[in-house]
């Protein structure tokens, strides 16, 4: 609900009931995973069935580009997308496995 | 004259004034689960919405954890919220009523007062909602059905006021009010919606950096329960007691506004002040049983005994300079607990009242009863020892067993 950098508020400045008057969005929540998904691009078929599954949005449609993209941010590694994935485009692994690589 | 008196004057039992009520406040939704003594409460009420006489969203659920969870989800939407429990009842919607409270909506929950078990006990006693007492909840005792059906009444006022946004219980002795059949005097529908009014809702700031209503509105999006760790948990907190403490004043401005439409007040909405101002010996209560106190002093004071009952109307928040002032003057207290606080140094009313005189200049003699457990009849005779029993104790000025049990085989 608040950042470090910031002065923390004082108990009559918080709107009540602990509505948050911050966004999300700068919360990120790529650095909870352990596993970080890679795609084969031969295999991936632009399906977009693991825009649909991920359970953080986490993975965009670029439609400039036709393709997609995963927004490491706030991926948090739970393989969802490649456990869904028809063509088994997506792994799942550990960052020196295979860092040059990810997408 | 006559005719004025009939339609003004209704015989109706504690719960069905209470129902009326509810009904004459216009509430948006009612979630509720049948418990004795409260059940009359809510079947009434389901009346009304299957008569078409109430345009209430009535959600039956399967428990009463679920009762207060959809009338908490029904709050935060800007809906007028009731909802009536007891006893077990009251117990599964525990963890709810710390939520409730939290998240600052006014939900209005009638609880006609009964026993928990072990062993199982319908009757009437104050352990279910004196167990709530730190749960967050304003707490409101009435003495009989015309004041629950007034109390339910001010408790949308009270609970709906901005400074205050906190829910609110409003307690009613199980059976001795709750059943029992009285003449209640009802204002007409126009008049208490009136008094009520419409919702009005406290602003936040949201995300998008909007001071907007705090209600769940599409068009307004914001999140609403989310984590408050250990960098502002407690700060949310504080801010719930602030609207403990802006009720204290805002209980005695409904009392007063709402004696104005109707002629009727009770003490100064926090207390019940009868006759303590210049008594010598007086007995503070919570419920029913200031009814029965207020003839017996009566009496005494007919054999010229200088005595009092000082009925604790608001438990929480706790009236605390009321209480110190109302017994300055008097020199032996006893204070009447209808639960059991197992361990504790007497009755929870009586730890109350005992902390609130600790720092007053002079304070009185006291002495705890515990009393009426499981619905156990206390009777005028017994009622009237307690007063002899402060007269014999004003007289050596010494108490022996400070906590006593009234009307228990030994």
């Amino acid at each position: 609900m608040s950042s470090s950098k910031e002065k923390e508020k004082s108990w009559r400045e918080v709107s009540i009931a602990g509505v948050c008057s911050k966004s999300s969005i700068g919360f990120l929540t790529g650095d909870w995973k352990t596993y970080y998904p890679v795609r084969d691009l031969e295999k991936c078929t632009k399906c977009l069935t693991c825009v649909m599954f991920c359970p953080e949005g986490a993975i965009k449609w670029a439609p400039e580009k036709g393709d997609i993209w995963f927004d490491m941010s706030f991926c948090k590694g739970c393989g969802i997308c490649a456990n869904e994935c028809p063509t088994k485009a997506i792994i799942m692994k550990l960052p020196q496995q295979d860092e040059e690589k990810s997408i | 004259m006559k005719k004025q008196l009939r339609e003004e004057s209704i015989a109706m039992n504690g719960d069905e004034a209470i129902a009326l009520a509810a009904k004459q406040c216009d509430v948006d939704v009612v979630a509720a689960y049948p418990i004795t003594p409260q059940t009359i409460i809510v079947e009434k009420f389901s009346e009304y919405v299957a008569n078409g006489e109430v345009q209430t969203e009535f959600v039956c659920t399967e428990s009463e954890h679920s009762a207060m969870t959809a009338c908490l989800a029904a709050a935060v939407t800007g809906a007028r919220t009731f909802t009536a429990s007891a006893s077990a009842g009251l117990a599964l919607m525990h963890e709810m009523l710390f939520v409730t409270s939290g998240f600052r909506a006014p939900v209005v929950m009638a609880v006609a007062n009964r026993a928990l078990s072990a062993p199982l006990n319908i009757h009437g006693d104050q352990s279910d909602s004196m167990a709530e007492r730190d749960s967050g909840w304003i707490q409101i005792y009435v003495e009989n059905a015309q004041e629950a059906y007034d109390s339910i009444i001010q408790a949308f006022k009270i609970a709906e006021d901005i400074g205050v946004s906190l829910p609110v219980i409003v307690g009613l002795d199980g059976f001795t009010i709750s059943h029992t059949l009285e003449n209640v005097n009802i204002q007409e529908d126009k008049e208490v919606m009136q008094f009520v009014g419409q919702r009005q809702l406290p602003n936040v700031l949201t995300h998008e950096g909007k001071t907007v209503p705090f209600k769940l509105d599409p068009d307004n999006p914001m999140t609403m329960g989310p984590n408050a760790l250990q960098n502002y948990y407690f700060e949310f907190k504080r801010q719930q007691e602030e609207g403990m403490k802006n009720a204290l004043k805002k209980i005695q401005e409904v009392n007063a506004e709402y004696a104005e439409l109707t002629g009727r007040s009770y003490g100064d909405g926090l207390v019940d002040n009868y006759k303590v101002d210049d008594a010598e010996i007086a007995i503070v209560v919570v419920g029913s049983t200031a009814g029965t106190l207020k003839v017996i002093v009566d009496q005494l004071r007919q054999e010229g005994i200088k005595a009092g009952v000082l009925r604790l109307r608001t438990f929480r928040p706790f009236p605390v300079e009321q209480l110190r002032s109302a017994l300055k003057n008097v020199k032996t207290v006893a204070v009447m607990d209808k639960a059991m606080s197992f361990g504790a140094f007497g009755g929870a009313v009586f730890n109350e009242v005992r902390n609130a005189l600790y720092d007053a200049k002079e304070h009185p003699t006291i002495v705890n009863y515990i009393f009426g457990l499981g619905g156990r009849d206390t009777n005028p005779r017994e009622l009237r020892k307690i007063y002899d029993d402060l007269l014999q104790i004003n007289k050596t000025g010494t108490v022996e067993n400070q906590v006593r049990y009234l009307g228990l085989r030994e």
